[in-house]
């Protein structure tokens, strides 16, 4: 029944991992990442202008308060393909109440502003961004280890270990998409990187399972039959799983203003890359693992 | 004989029968009651609403705040916040010297900002810099009006305070000298003193708007900060961007629910049928649950509810491709899925408990929306599994065991040649 030879060909799935890793890297050593204010610290302010206007006018108006370096950019939320751009967003250094307002209200005096045009405003000081910094890693961690643990328990240490090189795969991948796209990085992005490490190890537990459940069923057989069969059982149910969360995370991307992409682009990545790395990477690493463990002992 | 055990079949086909529709009777007045009565209570985050969150930090000189300080403060804030009128204001103290105010629903989020974090400390002061008096002495502040009708801020010192007035007006008033008050340091105005106030009345006046006035006396009543605050981070979100982001991802939600339930309805016929079904419910309950827990539904929030109902239709794919397959190895479609849904709860435990590992991480070193995420996340994984392991469990269990469909291809099972000709 095992239409699919995954494990036999897994040198063609480790390679085009590693292809899209090295890119990743490459990326990342070139571009960098787009580090929004949460980790950086600074202001965004978000206006409503409400009639046509030109970046260079904004810029005109913040060089008042030496702020002509600031990041400027027009956008509108008038529907997803006319966009008629009548808002500013200004990216820039962290200004106080008092500054805030008094830019507020120059631009209230060029175009005639009232409160109610203030879309948003986010200020946020570098001590906080540190502290967002270190409780993120620190998370990162602590879920890696608590999921490593429990998996030990429920099976084995080397299906942990494999599941893990799995998220470590999945969390490069999507740190490549989001540098490749200059995509900026909040606070939402770390509750993204977790709810994808759930998502695919969740993937990759459906197909432990099934290979734990076939070493009792199928002792007649080698591990790489054995994997590649519990593969193909499975890979119905992770295809179908993906697609219906795709389907969802999608009508969100397309419908649900702007605000939500930079998080639903990265659980769409999360998503694919995570079923993708439980049948690609997570078994055929544990597989290879265990028949050099069998060769040693030969 | 055979007509017998015709007769007992029928019997327990219909006793199925009325169990099921009990059940989605049930199941739909619930979810009917959720979605028009439950809902509408549950609590909207900052980002769906509009509205001001605020972290301060006391910052005293020697270093150290005691905690006596910043619960004084709070209760200033407190007072402020109740004086300048919003609905739910959320005011708490995080960590040893930190206050979070959250402010759901204000127009005016910049006036908000100002109220709560100026320090109001009024003084009084004499051309040589000495203190005479300060806020602390205040009984009443109140809107007023100056000689020439406008608006300004009048003050009513209590006996130590008005005594120690009249002393200094007493002093000055001879000599014609100016008596400074200052706000925070900074002159508001400076009256030129004429005659001695034994009474304990002053008034500040000065170039205010009404509105300015108004403020002034609402934080001059609620008394000065005892430290300073310092403003970590804002943000203000205005109330348009609130319910644009809401009416979208609402309206994003549904027609994401409407391509899953074709989705699954496709793939998986009658049982689709069933677990959408279950997921409508799934969602009622996630709602409900969620009020009752008083939680705040943040955006993120929204986008874990969905992720939650990607894996609640996990766990039911993860029930059918088992029931499928146990069908195909030569079971009835009764033990089928008594089978399947025994072989898939020990890989649906396995996988939601690794998923709720990440989540609750998340709840504990997230702040604000991210932790509004982590609960609607831990709370839908866990609805997921009931409604999944127990919900469609027994509405198969009851529409099989009614006996209404039994053609294997309406469950999704194709290529299985055990189909005799009587099902047809």
């Amino acid at each position: 029944m095992s239409r699919l030879q995954i494990i036999k060909y897994r040198k063609y799935s480790f390679l085009f991992s590693l292809f899209l890793i090295i890119i990743g890297i490459i990326s990342l050593a070139v571009n960098g990442l787009n580090w929004g204010i949460d980790f950086t610290g600074g202001t965004v302010l978000h206006f409503r202008i409400g009639q046509p206007f030109e970046v260079e006018e904004v810029r005109d108006i913040l060089r008042e308060f030496d702020l002509e370096g600031s990041f400027i950019q027009k956008v509108g939320h008038e529907g997803f393909f006319h966009e008629e751009k009548d808002e500013v967003i200004i990216k820039t250094v962290s200004l106080s109440e008092e500054e805030r307002r008094e830019v507020f209200q120059a631009f209230q005096e060029r175009w005639g502003l009232n409160e109610e045009d203030i879309i948003s405003q986010e200020s946020v000081g570098a001590v906080i961004g540190g502290e967002l910094t270190r409780n993120a890693i620190l998370a990162l961690f602590i879920a890696t280890a608590g999921m490593l643990a429990y998996i030990t328990i429920r099976f084995e240490f080397k299906f942990a270990i494999s599941a893990i090189v799995a998220l470590v795969h999945d969390l490069i991948i999507l740190l490549a998409v989001f540098s490749l796209l200059r995509i900026e990085i909040n606070s939402p992005f770390v509750a993204a990187i977790l709810t994808i490490f759930g998502y695919s190890i969740n993937d990759t537990i459906v197909v432990f399972d099934r290979i734990r459940e076939n070493l009792k069923a199928m002792k007649k057989y080698d591990y790489f039959t054995i994997v590649n069969s519990s593969i193909n059982q499975t890979i119905t149910r992770s295809i179908n799983t993906s697609v219906t969360t795709l389907l969802v995370l999608l009508s969100l991307f397309i419908f649900g203003g702007i605000t939500l992409r930079p998080f639903i682009t990265a659980l769409l990545v999360g998503v694919v890359s995570g079923t993708y790395s439980s049948i690609f990477v997570a078994s055929p690493v544990w597989v290879i693992w265990k028949q050099r463990e069998i060769a040693g002992r030969k | 004989m055979n007509k017998k055990l015709k007769k007992g079949k029928g019997v327990s086909s219909r006793k199925f029968l009325l169990l099921f529709l009990g059940l989605m009777i049930l199941l739909s007045a619930f979810s009917y009651l959720a979605y028009t009565q439950i809902v509408s209570h549950l609590k909207l985050g900052l980002d769906l609403e509009g509205g001001v969150y605020v972290l301060m930090e006391a910052r005293e000189e020697d270093g150290e705040v005691e905690r006596d300080t910043i619960e004084r403060a709070i209760t200033i804030i407190r007072n402020r916040i109740d004086e300048f009128g919003v609905s739910e204001p959320l005011i708490q103290q995080e960590g040893a010297n930190r206050i979070r105010v959250e402010l759901p629903g204000i127009d005016d989020p910049g006036r908000a900002i100002d109220i709560i974090g100026r320090t109001a400390l009024l003084t009084f002061e004499d051309p040589e810099g000495n203190v005479v008096v300060t806020g602390a002495n205040l009984r009443e502040a109140r809107f007023t009006q100056d000689e020439f009708g406008q608006p300004a801020v009048g003050l009513e010192f209590d006996a130590e305070g008005a005594e120690k007035f009249a002393e200094a007006t007493r002093r000055l008033a001879g000599r014609e000298l100016p008596i400074f008050i200052k706000l925070d340091g900074e002159v508001v105005s400076a009256p030129t003193v004429r005659n001695v106030i034994t009474d304990g009345n002053a008034i500040i006046t000065g170039q205010f708007t009404a509105e300015e006035v108004r403020d002034l006396v609402l934080i001059l009543r609620s008394g000065a900060l005892p430290v300073e605050l310092v403003e970590l981070e804002t943000r203000t979100v205005g109330p348009t961007l609130g319910r644009d982001s809401r009416d979208r991802s609402l309206q994003a939600g549904i027609i994401g629910f409407v391509l899953l339930f074709v989705f699954l309805l496709v793939i998986y016929r009658t049982i689709g049928f069933i677990a959408s079904f279950a997921l409508g419910v799934y969602v009622a309950l996630v709602m409900a649950i969620l009020t009752a827990l008083n939680a705040t539904l943040t955006l993120p929030g929204i986008a874990g509810l969905i992720l939650s109902v990607g894996m609640a239709v996990d766990a039911n794919v993860i029930i059918f491709e088992r029931f499928k397959e146990e069908y195909r190895s030569g079971r009835t479609l009764r033990s089928a899925v008594e089978a399947g849904f025994k072989n898939a709860l020990s890989t649906i435990l396995d996988a939601n408990i690794t998923t709720l590992i990440a989540a609750s991480v998340l709840f504990y070193f997230g702040t604000g929306p991210v932790r509004g995420f982590a609960v609607t996340l831990s709370v839908g994984i866990l609805t997921s599994m009931f409604t999944a392991i127990v919900l469609t469990r027994y509405l198969l269990r009851y529409l099989i065991g009614a006996n209404i469909i039994t053609n294997p291809s309406l469950f999704g099972v194709r290529g299985v040649d055990y189909v005799t000709p009587a099902d047809h």
